[in-house]
């Protein structure tokens, strides 16, 4: 069990004064989490007691800076339970990750005739890098659609994935719908094709125990700053194999073993994909998160969420006229509920809601495509972490109810 | 706070929105989108032989300030040149709105209409 007030205390975001009269109720952590002070601390210390450059210096601050970046991956590494730090490649995010695996690895082994399959309820991180890399290769790219309950069609899956396919990308936990997909069932059909597993973990590392050995995919790609980490770093995991076998994807220092003007050869991981200075102090920023989520307990963090989302799905049900996308048990779902309301543009609920303090997202999530097919132009999404409340569900319902009388329904 | 925002006029126009509809046959006919919140505004618009409209219909979908935007800007355009509309601008879409508070992001929603409106006057100029 989280001790909320205790947890709540962590947050100074949510002690600040922004409205007049309310407390803030951030109910957009999927979009963005906010920080812990363990993290914003972590890299303050940083800035004000050992800044410098890392992998380069023998001086002492740059030894400990060094020191911290690593030790940073290697709490990640733990994290997701990868078999080695090496396989855990720092980027800016994880629409960076994805990038990158586009880009190098799709770039090398991707020809026409080639497919790479996706589903239609993508975040447009992992959509767009594919139609691009498909675009420069020739090969084809593919969605598996999803039912009217939220649920990946996995009939459409079996008759997808063919001998042709040699990428299977999906998300783990749907940014909108909130799917939890069987991950570890996708990623096995993928390989019984010989076709290799890339996870977007950007919605379920932050939430949930995740095993990439137990999941057994080839990538996992994942976020900082949806997880009480700071924006700017992120990380694609990848079996050793595949990244030892894929070209460097942008050149620069750090990546390189040796340079002449004609031709360099490369380091070794993951220093092969990390070109340039890194963000150190959000790495070191990220290894204090992972410390705070270990501290909470994943098993607690997501049990909490259950709870809440559970909560919210049965309280927001008693709205007239909300229409909650996606699966409709907790159990099926992660902490997060996005939903329309007859007769009130998403743009116009997010706006009363913040008049009460209450802060949600509207619009299309960076999922079109999934709008389009639910028939709706946006949606308004509230989603929880380890600080909400139950108080605070109830009132966003209050307000929700408030924005239906405002506007006359 | 949203204040002014959700007063009456604007409520009134999201149920009851004006020149609502399409043309067809048309002069030109645009569509924009926001991508940013996915709201769509499609423009119809009928010139007499001195470019100047004689008829203009909306259709889309959207907030309610992008669509009470819509009613207004398209009935403030009637009778006006196609010179006339180029020279109009976000604010004088704000203005017809009389609001004082937008945000950077609802901004984008009052002006969506205008902006689509002068997008597809530049194309038959």
């Amino acid at each position: 069990m989280l001790n909320i007030e205790k947890v709540r205390q962590d947050f100074p975001v949510l002690h600040e004064p922004h409205h007049e009269a309310t407390p803030l109720i951030y109910l957009d952590s999927a979009a963005s989490s906010q920080k812990p002070i363990q993290v914003i601390e972590a890299m303050n210390d940083y800035y004000r007691s050992y800044n410098a450059n890392v992998h380069r210096g023998i001086h002492k601050l740059s030894e400990a800076a060094t020191a911290a970046y690593e030790d940073a991956r290697v709490k990640l590494q733990k994290f997701i339970n990868a078999p080695a730090a090496e396989e855990v490649i720092l980027v800016r995010n994880a629409t960076e990750g994805f990038n990158l695996l586009a880009y190098s690895w799709g770039g090398a082994n991707l020809k026409p005739g080639d497919e790479v399959l996706i589903t239609a309820m993508e975040h447009h991180a992992n959509i767009v890098p594919w139609q691009l890399v498909c675009e420069q290769t020739g090969a084809t790219l593919k969605h598996v659609p999803f039912t009217d309950e939220g649920m990946l069609d996995m009939e459409a899956l079996n008759e997808l994935l063919t001998e042709k396919t040699k990428m299977f990308s999906f998300t783990a936990i749907s940014n909108v719908l909130g799917t939890i997909n069987p991950v570890k069932e996708l990623v096995a059909k993928a390989h019984a094709v010989g076709a290799l597993a890339a996870v977007d973990g950007a919605q379920a590392v932050p939430h949930a125990t995740v095993d990439v050995q137990d999941w057994n995919c080839d990538f996992m790609a994942f976020s900082s700053h949806k997880m009480c980490g700071p924006t700017g770093i992120g990380a694609i995991y990848g079996k050793a194999e595949h990244l030892n076998a894929m070209p460097p994807w942008m050149g620069g220092g750090d990546m390189i073993r040796r340079v002449t003007l004609e031709k360099s050869t490369y380091n070794d991981l993951p220093y092969k994909f990390e070109a340039g200075t890194p963000a150190i102090a959000e790495g070191i920023g990220l290894g204090a998160a992972v410390d705070y989520l270990n501290e909470l307990g994943m098993d607690n963090v997501h049990a909490h969420e259950q709870a809440i989302t559970s909560y919210a799905l049965e309280a927001m049900s008693e709205v007239e006229g909300l229409r909650i996308l996606g699966p409709q048990t907790a159990a099926e779902r992660g902490g997060l509920v996005a939903f329309t309301l007859k007769g009130l543009h998403p743009h116009d609920i997010a706006q009363l809601l913040d008049d009460d303090g209450i802060a949600v997202r509207a619009g299309h999530h960076c999922a079109m495509p999934m709008h389009k097919i639910m028939g709706i132009g946006a949606s308004a999404r509230a989603s929880f972490y380890v600080h909400t409340t139950t108080e605070e569900v109830d009132a966003l319902v209050t307000s929700l109810n408030r924005a239906r009388e405002v506007f006359r329904l | 706070m949203s204040g002014n925002l959700y007063r009456e006029m604007i409520l009134d126009l999201y149920e009851n929105p004006l020149n609502h509809g399409e043309l067809d046959p048309n002069t030109f006919s645009h569509e924009e989108d926001n991508p940013l919140c996915g709201d769509v505004i499609k423009i119809d618009v009928l010139l007499d032989e001195n470019k100047k409209i004689t008829d203009i219909k909306w259709s889309g979908d959207g907030c309610a300030i992008s669509m009470a935007s819509a009613s207004l800007i398209t009935d403030h355009v009637k009778g006006m040149t196609i010179d006339e509309v180029m020279a109009l601008d976000g604010q004088d879409a704000v203005d017809l709105l009389g609001v004082s508070n937008l945000s950077m992001g609802r901004v984008k929603c009052a002006t969506l209409p205008i902006k689509t409106l002068k997008a597809g006057a530049s194309t038959i100029q």
